[in-house]
């Protein structure tokens, strides 16, 4: 208990240089655990797919369109449970930087396939039936104040003019982890108005999304349906929902190696911080830690006593990022808008802090541990401080 | 007067210190004895060796060559973990800057080195308690070095250094850092430990008024020692 009170104690003789290194470590610990979130969120789409959910897009680009013929073909395909179907629409709300994906869909089996948005019977039948509606998700409409029975417009990019959407139901999301930052309406609507505008690229739709009977036989269904368009004007690449998710996320492989390669730069330099800290402690206390040692204590305790400290300095820094990372992964999700739709900080998250912070503590000391056991003990008295 | 049997027992000491590449001699082939409950002044101008004279006997330093026997035990041939031990149980230290640890208050530094024993923590207590109404500091227990004076402190270190009743006490300038009041009082209370409680002291000191307590008074000079009467030293 003496023991443990020392290193306690002792951790706090120079408040200030104590203060200041538990600051920096918090901040490391606030940075690294913000990084991660960051990179989290990028995978986010990845770890919200379904392992029975396949994408169906133009083999030679996502870009390119399919006929919406091939939805029946593709119900025939063996292991297949329920085809729906979709266009990226890109529209813009009011101004470029308010981004949010926005899809027309076959509402009816796009919603059997996503039952990870809850909505009330009530709203589902509504948006069903009314073809010029739409649904958005929680934190979407929270975002604009969308209310129900709210005409919103969109500006088409790819199709262009002002695009108008009665708001019918708001969804929320099942888990932590699924997309409330939706805006999904009915693909017939946008093929109605192209059907009207620019009939040529009337009946195409850009992906088809596929409910495989059992996930266990989704490679075999997505062989099968690719294999029944080879050779065809238009033909298609399936792949489970997260394989076509890590499609993406590939896209942005060098940003987030870079992202991932700072946060362990980060607690690099936060054990440089440290180890400095703990090597200055252990040269102002050799005299202090020969003084145990001529009283008896042995290599052991003095060891304790140096790692006690060197842990109670990074534990209370570690305790202090992870607290703070809350509420700054909070702000910065509000910054960043729905740029990221899911950005919550992950237990692996708090575990890695956990960790590092462990592992920072152990090494930084290492070396005044390693002097104060080398040092003889009439050399160590000899020190003063 | 009867000789007192020799508690420590020192044959062909030697002790070399490196410089570089140069070698510097600082004991040269000391033997002699030190009875129980003697107190013993080691006495030498800076240098001469007799602070390493005293780290050796207490064990905190290896000798080149001889051996020191305390209590029959040759220290000189026990491993670190063994000495540490050894220490723990046999010697006691009272340092010239009193090495206090300054987190902890004078009852908890008193008790320091009975948490190496097996001792209960209510028998730590009375143990502690009883060590600092010996050094007449028992209404202080609760105060932390710096809020003691030198003098106050030297005495917490003397509780310290009892409270384990060792085999020998060592100190090392125990009034080199205090005013001549406090010196005093602290050689007092040294004096008294030996008279009271036939504790063994060996005690380093530049003072001639502390070296007049001891018994014994050895004077030490590049690295030879030297039988000198206190008169002849004083």
């Amino acid at each position: 208990m003496l023991l443990l009170k020392i290193f306690f104690k002792n951790a706090l003789r120079h408040k200030l240089r104590t203060g200041l290194t538990v600051l920096a470590i918090a901040i490391a610990m606030l940075a690294f655990g913000l990084l991660r979130t960051v990179i989290d969120a990028w995978h986010a789409g990845v770890e919200a797919s379904s392992a029975s959910r396949l994408v169906t897009r133009n083999s030679i680009s996502i870009i390119f369109p399919l006929p919406l013929s091939y939805k029946d073909k593709i119900r025939q395909v063996d292991g297949v449970d329920i085809v729906s179907y979709g266009n990226w629409f890109g529209g813009i709300y009011i101004d470029e930087k308010n981004f949010f994906a926005n899809f027309a869909v076959e509402p009816r089996t796009y919603l059997e396939l996503y039952p990870e948005y809850v909505l009330s019977t009530e709203v589902h039948n509504a948006f069903l039936r009314d073809r010029k509606s739409f649904i958005a998700g929680r934190k979407l409409a929270a975002k604009y104040g969308w209310r129900i029975g709210d005409v919103i417009t969109l500006k088409g990019t790819i199709f262009p003019g002002n695009w108008e959407f009665v708001l019918r139901g708001i969804y929320r999301g099942r888990h932590s982890s699924t997309d409330e930052n939706q805006f999904l309406f009915h693909w017939d609507y946008l093929n109605e108005m192209i059907k009207k505008t620019s009939p040529g690229r009337a009946d195409q739709v850009g992906f088809y999304m596929i409910g495989a009977k059992n996930p266990n036989l989704a490679a075999q269904v997505a062989l099968s349906v690719d294999r029944a368009f080879q050779n065809s004007l238009a033909e298609t690449l399936t792949e489970t929902e997260k394989a076509f998710q890590m499609g993406f996320v590939s896209m942005s492989e060098a940003i987030i190696t870079a992202i991932q390669l700072v946060s362990f730069v980060v607690i690099v330099i936060i054990l440089a911080v440290v180890a400095n800290t703990m090597a200055m402690t252990g040269r102002e206390r050799a005299a202090e830690y020969s003084t145990f040692k001529a009283l008896g204590f042995r290599g052991r305790h003095i060891a304790a006593l140096i790692f006690g400290e060197s842990l109670t300095i990074t534990m209370a820094g570690c305790a202090a990022g992870m607290i703070a990372t809350f509420p700054a992964a909070t702000a910065f999700a509000k910054a960043v808008g729905t740029f990221f739709p899911v950005f919550n900080v992950d237990a692996d998250t708090l575990y890695l802090d956990i960790a590092f912070s462990l592992t920072v503590g152990l090494l930084a000391a290492v070396v005044p541990t390693y002097r104060s056991l080398k040092t003889g003990i009439a050399n160590g008295l000899r020190t003063v401080e | 007067m009867e000789k007192p049997p020799a508690i420590v027992e020192i044959r062909d000491l030697t002790k070399v210190y490196y410089r570089g590449n140069q070698i510097v001699p600082v004991l040269r082939d000391i033997s002699f004895d030190i009875g129980q409950g003697e107190f013993l002044a080691l006495m030498g101008p800076s240098g001469s060796g007799k602070s390493t004279l005293l780290n050796l006997i207490a064990g905190i330093d290896e000798p080149d060559s001889g051996t020191i026997k305390v209590g029959g035990i040759d220290i000189t041939a026990l491993p670190e973990t063994e000495l540490a031990r050894w220490r723990a149980v046999h010697v006691g230290f009272i340092f010239q800057f009193y090495n206090l640890i300054p987190v902890l208050t004078a009852f908890e530094n008193v008790e320091l080195p009975l948490i190496l024993t097996p001792l209960a923590r209510n028998e730590r207590k009375g143990h502690v308690e009883m060590a600092l109404r010996v050094v007449n500091l028992a209404d202080r227990m609760d105060h932390y070095p710096g809020q003691l004076s030198g003098g106050q402190q030297q005495r917490v270190a003397i509780a310290r250094a009892i409270v384990t009743d060792p085999t020998i006490l060592v100190a090392d300038e125990p009034t080199g850092d205090l005013d001549r009041v406090s010196a005093e009082e602290i050689m007092d209370l040294i004096d008294r430990l030996n008279h009271e409680s036939g504790k063994t002291i060996i005690m380093v000191t530049h003072d001639p008024r502390a070296a007049r307590k001891a018994h014994i008074i050895r004077h030490l000079d590049k690295g030879y020692l030297n039988d000198a009467s206190p008169q002849d030293i004083l």
